[in-house]
């Protein structure tokens, strides 16, 4: 290598940059492609939602009125109070996920013969998209054949129609979008348990821990990455609920199992007419509630990367 | 290993177990067990009300033979795949670079670029819906695969980047430097030393970007229309109108819909896994 010493006087701005320019040019196609369908359109959404469209003709400018409507609805008790409602049931009852799927990863976390294929079997669901998911559940609920139906007879219960009942339908809705989301959190919870520390549960055994105690002040403590995954992933499923919604009830019965995401596309796009500033206005609601929790991911992320 | 292992405790807590699991597995699965129960009964199971007894005649090669050849579910198969693979080649190239960057070089911004691509892979759908569909019109590609694959791409750029970019970091950085001090340019860096060591992540990204697209139905409602450009989530709803109330037939379209990310799921299983659990373990 005694060439290279002579080499800078004839290296182009290029080369002689190359290690700070690099990384933009690396960067480039994907901030491109970044910023014009997801940043952007954020931006665009939050102005959009102080003008009254329909999609097609002139914008005109409301001001505040999306919002003001937005807040009359919510103290009418109507739609939009509905559907934040059912936002917060879907927060709360989503995040049984978690514990669901830590319980299962317990049951699973064996080395019997064929463990693999029941791991593989349990995860199934989530593999399976929403879509199928609710039609799947759709006939299960159904009130003169579904499944759940006929085993409620057995035991001299029922029929019950789910879905067709008012103060029933979100949870049956969330039942179904458990059921994935319990697969996820079974395999994080999984992966989690592959990887705890054995010496510290021998510890631990010498000190007398076991079961609960061992489980409390042992285990999870190891599994905590996978608890934040769990929780984070759960978090953002449970506010963007749209699919189970739209495949099993489209929003019914009277609008009673409505969230924002699905109300959003009601407004805008779907029969309630093209009211494209009053939908941004519901979706930027969303945006805030999500983004108080992705403040909190980042800043978790954030002190991660530092503590590094 | 905890919980303590099974085969250390007695007989008769191993028979339990071991019985447990199918009957266990049984019930998780059991709706759609339902389903496939459903798909290989003949139509008049369904009126003579039938519905959980013995198929009264196997009917799997009619039904299946039905959505297959009679029905339009080829062609939005068809259309999951023309939306679904190029998708995942683009997701998966952009954020190969992006993920290069961020995880290789040092400079001021590295952090925020990066917090800009997890943040914005966070945000709710229905923010970006009316300026994405709007942006899709103007530009012409309303009801086309490629509008809604250009979105798809740039979407999912978000969540590889992330992926990508951590996987980088845990490579030993000494190769990268050893390759500079031998004067490699940045470029050769990344397709001669870094690519070849990302196999493990290029794999594990395809398989889960492919699961997410092909599962994927609000992108396709906003941004499709037709069986010209639907994709089978979609589809499936005009599927469903057309044999309405012929539930053997519908249970054969779900599962023919569902089929091809459990494919996915069952043949790529490790790296599926790997994916998906990124970050859970430290």
């Amino acid at each position: 290598m005694t060439v290279s010493s002579d080499i800078p006087e004839t290296e182009s701005w290029f080369h002689r940059n190359q290690q700070r320019i690099a990384p933009w040019l690396f960067l480039a196609p994907g901030i491109l492609f970044f910023a014009v369908y997801v940043i952007a359109p954020v931006f665009q959404s939050f102005n959009l939602s102080l003008y009254e469209w329909d999609g097609l003709g002139e914008k005109t400018y409301v001001g505040m009125r999306n919002y003001e409507d937005l807040y009359w609805e919510y103290v009418d008790r109507d739609a939009f109070f509905t559907s934040l409602k059912n936002n917060v049931l879907w927060l709360f009852l989503y995040l049984l996920a978690i514990p669901a799927g830590l319980f299962i990863a317990l049951f699973l976390n064996q080395t019997v013969r064929g463990i693999r294929i029941y791991k593989s079997l349990f995860f199934f669901p989530f593999v399976i998209s929403q879509v199928v998911v609710g039609l799947v559940f759709t006939w299960f609920y159904d009130p003169t054949f579904g499944l759940l139906n006929t085993m409620l007879g057995w035991v001299g219960m029922g029929p019950i129609n789910v879905l067709g009942n008012e103060n029933l339908v979100t949870y049956g809705i969330v039942a179904a979008g458990l059921w994935p989301q319990t697969a996820y959190c079974m395999i994080l919870y999984l992966t989690g348990l592959n990887a705890v520390d054995p010496e510290q549960i021998e510890a631990g055994r010498l000190d007398g821990a076991k079961g609960w105690s061992m489980l409390w002040n042992i285990i999870l403590p190891q599994l905590r990455p996978a608890t934040f995954i769990a929780f984070v992933v759960t978090i953002i499923g449970a506010l963007r609920s749209f699919d189970l919604i739209s495949i099993m009830t489209q929003g019914g019965p009277f609008g009673s199992s409505r969230v924002l995401a699905y109300y959003m596309f009601e407004v805008a796009l779907s029969e309630y007419g093209f009211r494209m500033g009053y939908g941004a206005a519901i979706a930027v609601v969303l945006f805030l509630i999500m983004l108080c929790f992705i403040t909190y991911f980042l800043w978790s992320m954030y002190r991660e990367e530092k503590g590094h | 290993m905890f919980p303590k292992p099974i085969e250390k405790q007695s007989q008769a807590a191993q028979v339990a177990y071991k019985s447990l699991l199918p009957v266990a597995l049984a019930f998780w699965l059991a709706p759609l067990l339902a389903v496939a129960l459903f798909s290989v009964k003949p139509d008049a199971d369904f009126t003579s009300g039938n519905y959980w007894g013995l198929p009264s005649s196997f009917e799997g090669a009619a039904n299946y033979g039905q959505v297959f050849f009679n029905s339009d579910m080829p062609r939005y198969l068809l259309n999951s795949f023309m939306i679904t693979v190029p998708t995942v080649i683009g997701a998966v190239a952009l954020s190969a670079m992006t993920g290069f960057a961020l995880g290789i070089y040092k400079f001021r911004a590295n952090l925020w670029i990066f917090f800009m691509f997890v943040a914005g892979n966070f945000v709710p759908f229905q923010i970006l819906m009316v300026p994405v569909r709007d942006l899709t019109l103007e530009m012409g590609l309303y009801n086309t695969k490629t509008g809604l694959v250009l979105f798809h791409v740039a979407f999912q750029t978000g969540f590889c980047t992330l992926f990508m970019r951590n996987f980088i970091r845990a490579l030993p950085f000494e190769l990268i430097e050893a390759a500079r001090v031998e004067g490699v340019s940045e470029w050769r860096i990344f397709w001669y030393v870094v690519l070849p060591l990302m196999k493990p992540a290029l794999a594990a990204l395809s398989v889960l970007i492919f699961t997410f697209i092909w599962n994927d139905y609000f992108w396709a409602v906003v941004l499709t229309q037709g069986i010209e450009s639907q994709p089978v989530t979609a589809g499936i709803t005009s599927f469903n109108a057309q044999f309405r109330a012929a539930y053997h037939l519908m249970s054969a379209g779900s599962i023919v819909a569902a089929l091809p990310p459990v494919a996915m799921f069952f043949l790529m299983q490790k790296h599926f896994i790997a994916g998906l659990t990124l970050g859970a373990v430290k």
